[in-house]
């Protein structure tokens, strides 16, 4: 019997032809997703890495929900001019925390995997507000109402914990202290700041919109973008212990 | 099913979806009451009203109706075709909306100005933009044209009686809960997975209902063989709830809102996501499709398909690379080198089945040339099979990582994606309603075949002005990120490569005005049809037409 005869059988059952396929499909994903799982060296061996503090998880989802991530690539790639523009090229340690990943796929503006201490607060807000105000040609939208809006600062309890069930390692004191962390991270001069920064280290402590009371979510937007990258001391990182 | 006819009792179906419905609407309310964010409320009073005018609505048909609709009339099988009518519609309705959205994201890069409120930032109209052409516009291409060909190529009549209508009516309303929520913000990011964990789940339900209405029609045919074109939709089917279940499992941070973390985290996510993200195009935009070229084009040429083999090697090969080709959207990235040569390997391998499905389309057409003279919309359908060509033989050269390192992050990709998209989904789809509408509501033709000329010709100078823009853009942006000056810095500010795009990007929306326009013409084109079409003669329903 030619093969094509045999052929035979998926075309006269439905239930065989949809094996069949169920086979077909799993092949690839299983043999390229799977080891990602378990095999040591997909993520490098780094120091530094930490959970986002509530208020950087905030600017986070704001980000997110505005859909930074579709012109905004978090990603630099090692090619040459991606190093000299944008810095060291990304490791997937620094998204090990990231539930959902923003590597993004496309540029319409620069990369900002480590736009974290590239520019000051004041840059970000203005800048946020209105793009063109500082930077004439560019084509980004307007983002002052995140001035008006505040974090919601009830839930930011909940959100650690939804995290912490997904993996990321907040301790009980994180998550209780939650919206006391997101006010105190705006508040540089209150009693809470160095209790934050012991938890979270190298989280930056500012009145970032510069206005008083609680956080908004331009403040929470802008004390994420000023985390970017910034984690990985790149002076201890050692790249030959991690080549894959 | 002589008895059916006489005897009317509550089926199984009615009371079940009413019962369910029932539950549903209360549960709603109590989520609307309780909802911790407003949008999260908003959806929850949309669904509440949604199931309890399916009560309604099962309730009034079941009054209104005599017995079930007989299998059969004189031997001939007795077709379903008003889901098809809908989605049909909708497919157009949304095609608009979804076409409309592009336009105006498009403009909105040239004049940024035009970000004029949140709910119409780039941002968020941007996943509304590719969710309405993907999901509104092409979902509801495929779900008619499946319905349609899935009957005709089995004889028998589409199983179920409310599941149908259920698929039907519940697909849009998994729509309108997508794109409503972008507007407002909720989304979990995954690109062409955006809907939250509870559209998600939704759409679950309807996407195997889907699966079984299909398969029990495919199970009860009179047909010994199973016709291609139902072997592509049933890859589509399947595959699409298996890539829909992988990518996006979720924890909800409350039952009673609508923001939830997504399970995988960093690189696993992101090959999770590019997984789902290019088998969307390879089974949603491709298999799906196909299975539309493997029964339009053979019966609008009235030319049987080109080589059964060769469809053979076509579906297998295909559904067995594509599956592979993920990891070609993260070239360079963090993720392992060896899933990227994998990816770069397996893309560079499905250029061979890509063009042996193509040349299939194509052959088709051998001895029946002449038509595409005098038949705009085979002509339609046959450049759609040309730009899938063209498409799968640049996507495999863009996975090349050589390549890749300039084209990505990108217009290029934006250049790519759009010549398949509006060139080989879009007019596939397009011709395929050209056909499908007439068939379904009993026209003899389409009220104007000069305007499917003028539609043609539009759109087709749009797709020329869209993706030639893209090219030149992309490629200018990548090599302005890489140049170097003589001394070693490098050339451009990126700011300047943003500047440098503005005469495309002005392009760009003028092609893609011509593609809305185009689909305008048609609209209105398929719309006196309907309303003044001809009736075929002797034939009290298109469907008793012999089948293939």
């Amino acid at each position: 019997m030619s093969i094509w005869a045999r052929h035979k059988i998926f075309e006269t059952n439905s239930v065989i032809l949809i094996v069949g396929i169920l086979i077909v499909i799993a092949i690839g994903g299983l043999v390229e997703i799977t080891p990602l799982f378990y095999l040591k060296s997909t993520i490098e061996k780094v120091d530094g890495m930490r959970p986002y503090t509530p208020l950087e998880l905030a600017g986070r989802n704001v980000y997110i929900r505005e859909g930074c991530y579709l012109c905004h690539s978090q990603m630099i790639r090692p090619l040459r001019d991606e190093i000299e523009r944008y810095g060291h090229y990304s490791l997937a340690a620094e998204s090990m925390y990231d539930h959902p990943f923003q590597w993004g796929s496309k540029r319409t503006g620069p990369d900002l995997a480590r736009v974290g201490g590239k520019y000051s607060d004041d840059w970000h807000v203005a800048h946020l507000k209105n793009p063109r105000s500082i930077v004439p040609q560019s084509v980004m939208p307007n983002y002052a109402f995140l001035a008006d809006n505040k974090v919601d600062l009830a839930s930011l309890s909940a959100h650690l914990k939804t995290n912490r069930e997904l993996g990321v390692p907040y301790s009980d004191e994180d998550i209780a202290k939650a919206a006391a962390d997101a006010k105190a991270q705006v508040d540089p001069d209150g009693a809470d700041a160095a209790d934050l920064l012991k938890r979270y280290p190298k989280a930056v402590v500012r009145n970032f919109d510069g206005q008083g009371g609680d956080p908004t979510e331009l403040d929470a937007l802008v004390s994420y973008l000023q985390m970017l990258g910034t984690l990985v001391d790149f002076k201890l990182y050692d790249e030959k212990a991690n080549l894959r | 099913m002589n008895q059916a006819l006489n005897s009317k009792r509550i089926t199984l179906g009615e009371g079940g979806l009413t019962i369910v419905f029932i539950l549903t609407t209360i549960l709603s309310i109590y989520a609307a009451i309780y909802a911790h964010d407003a949008p999260f409320a908003f959806h929850a009073s949309l669904a509440a009203a949604f199931s309890a005018w399916a009560v309604f609505a099962i309730i009034v048909r079941h009054r209104s109706r005599s017995g079930l609709p007989p299998q059969e009339i004189n031997g001939a099988p007795n077709y379903n075709l008003g889901p098809i009518k809908f989605m049909s519609f909708m497919a157009m309705f949304w095609g608009i909306a979804g076409f409309s959205a592009g336009l105006y994201i498009a403009l909105e890069l040239a004049y940024p100005g035009l970000n004029i409120a949140q709910w119409v930032n780039f941002g968020r109209l941007r996943p509304l933009h590719t969710s309405a052409v993907i999901f509104a516009f092409g979902g509801n291409v495929l779900l008619a044209t499946s319905f349609y060909v899935v009957q005709k190529t089995t004889r028998a009549r589409l199983a179920g009686d409310l599941a149908p209508w259920f698929v039907a009516i519940g697909y849009n309303f998994f729509i309108v809960i997508a794109g409503t929520g972008y507007l407002l913000g909720v989304t979990q990011s995954k690109e062409y997975a955006e809907p939250e964990w509870y559209a998600d789940l939704w759409l679950t339900i309807v996407w195997v209902t889907y699966l079984l209405v299909f398969l029990a029609t495919l199970m009860k045919r009179k047909e010994p063989h199973i016709y291609v074109a139902n072997w592509f939709y049933l890859a589509f089917i399947i595959t699409i709830a298996v890539l829909h279940l992988g990518n996006n499992p979720t924890l909800p941070v409350s039952f009673l809102g609508s923001k939830s973390y997504i399970v995988w985290s960093g690189v696993q996510d992101a090959m999770f996501q590019w997984w789902y993200g290019h088998n969307a195009v390879g089974f949603f935009l491709t298999a799906g499709f196909l299975g539309i070229m493997y029964y339009f084009i053979p019966k609008r040429a009235e030319r049987p398909v080109y080589s059964y083999r060769l469809s053979i090697i076509h579906f297998w090969a295909l559904i067995f690379l594509y599956i592979w080709a993920g990891p070609h959207h993260l070239h360079y990235t963090a993720l392992p080198d060896w899933t990227q040569t994998l990816g770069m390997t397996f893309s560079i391998m499905l250029w061979m089945p890509s063009w042996g499905g193509m040349i299939n389309g194509l052959m088709t057409l051998s001895g029946a040339w002449d038509k595409l003279r005098t038949d705009p919309v085979l002509r339609m359908m046959v450049v759609s099979v040309a730009f899938y060509g063209m498409s799968t033989f640049e996507g495999p050269m863009m996975a090349i990582k050589a390549v890749n390192s300039l084209s990505h992050y990108t217009d290029w990709t934006i250049g790519h994606v759009h010549s398949g998209a509006l060139g080989w989904v879009g007019f596939v789809s397009f011709g395929a309603l050209y056909c499908l509408v007439p068939w379904v509501w009993g026209r003899k033709q389409l009220y104007s075949i000069r305007l499917v000329n003028w539609h043609f010709w539009i759109a087709t100078l749009g797709i020329v002005l869209y993706i030639s823009a893209m090219w030149v853009s992309g490629i200018l942006q990548g090599l302005m990120w890489r140049a170097y000056t003589s001394l070693g810095f490098l050339e451009y500010s990126f700011i300047e490569s943003v500047e440098a795009m503005h005469p495309f990007y002005v392009i760009r929306a003028a092609g893609g005005g011509l593609f809305l326009i185009g689909a305008l013409i048609m609209a209105y084109n398929l719309w006196m049809t309907v309303r003044v079409g001809e009736r075929s003669e002797a034939q009290p329903q298109a469907a008793l037409q012999p089948a293939e």
